[in-house]
């Protein structure tokens, strides 16, 4: 009887929906077209992440991190990297530092135009996505050229960075982005005062910054309802504080507001890799293993007449004082500065670098980062991704929390849903640029 | 110390949810994180440490004005009450913690698992579970690998196996 007087009906959009990118599901409550409860199931790219990372040693998990918010995985990485040095007491040189920012932003970039162009495909408008895909593959190639790959990156090491920056990069980041302007200026020429475009996302999606605050919202969707809280400003980590750019904010919290927020940002962005490639200074750009010797060796090396090398060497003397060969390793192992990957070069070049390189991957031989736990943020694509830490003393993670911005919009949806028609799904969620990679963990 | 994790306080958990009612008032308005880790290889008892991170958030600058972070020491009995009341985003949360850990909480008895399936049996993330364990919905039923070779059986330091 309840069933035939019941004037709502439930339809499932998705796990696979062809106007949802990344695979989540909605139950939703319908009225006619009105949507009167939203429920909203995740977990179908569930991939054991936190639990992987407890079996692989602390360089070992920075390939899972590319895996999370796949749009922009050198975020991952550095949010990754820099939790982990932060418990270890580590500080990257400055030109690291100055790379990882650099890498940062481009990977921004590459996110905001993914959400963008998505979104405005799927609203209709095919040719947006077309040119935003478009200035994102220029960008994936430059990231090709300083990762060696487009999108698993595995950039960074605890202690530093895969490698320097490729010759001529700063001359290739302005060609590219000059080309990624001209590809903005063309999307917002056809979609920011495009009344199709306007009248499906002006006032749908609405959320306030009281709600975005409850729901623990951050990133460009907080900043959409006119609140400036950015990881970059509230927390400057790595040389974020050197730089000279905006944070764009919106007033309303609509779908437009995040739309227009992420074009700005886009060019925010660009502006502070190119001070940044303006700014970085030469040196090295990650830390370098021990050039520690045994005092023995040392004295051989005098024997043979190396005297102008001996100088170049901290002497190391615990043989007599603990026993021969005692801790042969400690020079790698130990939980200090020295703590960190060779560069590729160096472990493809000489003996020295493939043996750091060797004992530093082995099980149990690796670096080992003191008991601890500590929680370190940068600002994703989406919002403060988090990474709390927490070590045993061992060459592996106790526990390693990530925080996915994400699953905090995405646990907000039906707020933004409720009470709206089911065309207005499509641009919110959108909006949302949920990546399931990273929701799901 | 960096500003992100902020000052660590412990509270006991029977109060859990007084306490973090009182910090709100205190000005702590955004719940940033809400996870748990299992310290069962290292005896300590409760097992348990649930992580609350809260933020002083000043809405109208967008600034953050302190971070604090609050540990409570549980075993699987539950003994934690929600906080969803208090800060929406902690069902979800409180939702991932139970899934992962099986955290009950006392005043939500028909939890259900956020990231899993209804039919998985167990809780992924306590150091107890082994790595390679198979679930009955994936088979084969007695839960062990089958026969093929892979980085899992090499890994000598894994608890549980």
């Amino acid at each position: 009887m309840s069933e035939r007087t019941q004037k709502t009906y439930l339809l499932n959009m998705g796990p696979q929906h062809p106007a949802m990118h990344g695979v989540v599901h909605l139950v939703l409550e319908l009225e006619g077209e009105r949507i009167v409860d939203t429920k909203v199931e995740i977990g179908y790219l569930h991939r054991a992440f936190e639990k992987h990372a407890e079996s692989e040693t602390w360089n070992n998990v920075v390939p899972w991190t590319d895996r999370l918010n796949y749009v922009s995985p050198l975020i991952n990485n550095v949010g990754y990297a820099m939790a982990v040095e932060t418990l270890a007491g580590i500080t990257v040189p400055e030109r690291g530092q100055y790379i990882r920012v650099i890498a940062c932003e481009i990977s921004r970039v590459t996110d905001h135009l993914t959400c963008v162009g998505a979104s405005a495909m799927e609203l209709g408008s095919l040719t947006v996505f077309l040119y935003l895909i478009k200035a994102r593959e220029y960008l994936y190639q430059l990231v090709d050229q300083l990762t060696g790959a487009r999108i698993t990156t595995n950039f960074t090491r605890v202690g530093g960075v895969k490698g320097d920056l490729p010759a001529d990069f700063a001359e290739k980041f302005r060609a590219v982005a000059a080309k990624v302007r001209e590809c903005l200026r063309d999307s917002d020429a056809l979609l920011t005062r495009n009344r199709i475009f306007m009248d499906r996302v002006e006032g749908t999606g609405v959320i306030s910054k009281e709600t975005a605050a409850a729901y623990g919202i951050t990133g460009p969707f907080l900043r959409s309802t006119g609140v400036p809280y950015d990881v970059r400003r509230a927390h400057p980590y790595l040389v974020y504080d050197r730089f000279d750019f905006e944070i764009p904010v919106g007033s309303t919290g609509d779908n437009y507001d995040r739309y227009l927020v992420r074009m700005a940002e886009i060019e925010q962005s660009l502006r502070i890799v190119e001070q940044a490639l303006a700014q970085i200074p030469d040196g090295k750009h990650s830390l370098e293993p021990a050039e520690i010797k045994y005092a023995y060796e040392l004295e051989d090396m005098g024997k043979r007449g190396d005297t102008e090398l001996i100088s170049k060497y901290a002497a190391k003397v615990d043989q007599t004082l603990e026993g021969m060969g005692k801790d042969a390793a400690a020079g790698t192992r130990a939980p200090n500065r020295w703590a960190t990957m060779p560069t590729k070069e160096q472990t493809y070049t000489n003996i020295e670098g493939l043996m750091n390189h060797f004992e530093l991957v082995m099980w149990s031989w690796g670096i080992k980062i003191p008991p601890g736990q500590s929680y370190s943020a940068v600002e994703g694509g989406n919002g403060e991704l988090g990474f709390h830490v927490v070590s045993d003393g061992t060459d592996g993670p106790y526990r390693v929390r990530c925080r996915p911005p994400c699953l905090y919009i995405m646990a907000a949806l039906p707020q933004m849903l409720n009470g709206a028609q089911i065309a207005d799904i499509i641009p919110t969620f959108g909006s949302v640029n949920m990546i399931a990679g990273e929701l799901d963990r | 110390m960096n500003a992100a994790q902020g000052e660590r306080r412990d509270i006991p958990a029977q109060s859990n949810h007084e306490a973090l009612s009182a910090l709100k008032a205190e000005g702590y308005n955004v719940l940033v994180d809400l996870t748990c880790v299992d310290y069962l290889p290292q005896g300590k008892s409760p097992r348990f440490d649930v992580i609350y991170r809260l933020m002083k958030f000043d809405l109208d600058g967008g600034n953050d004005l302190g971070r604090v972070e609050v540990h409570c020491s549980v075993d699987d009995k539950p003994v934690l009450r929600s906080v969803s009341d208090l800060w929406p985003i902690a069902d979800w949360l409180e939702r991932e913690v139970w899934d992962m850990f099986g955290v009950a909480f006392a005043d939500r008895p028909d939890i259900k698992r956020l990231l899993m399936y209804e039919e998985f049996v167990g809780h992924a993330l306590r150091k107890d579970y082994p790595i390679g364990k198979r679930q009955p919905l994936i088979g084969p039923k007695d839960g062990n690998l089958p026969m093929s070779p892979s980085f899992n059986i090499l890994k000598p330091t894994i608890v549980g196996e």
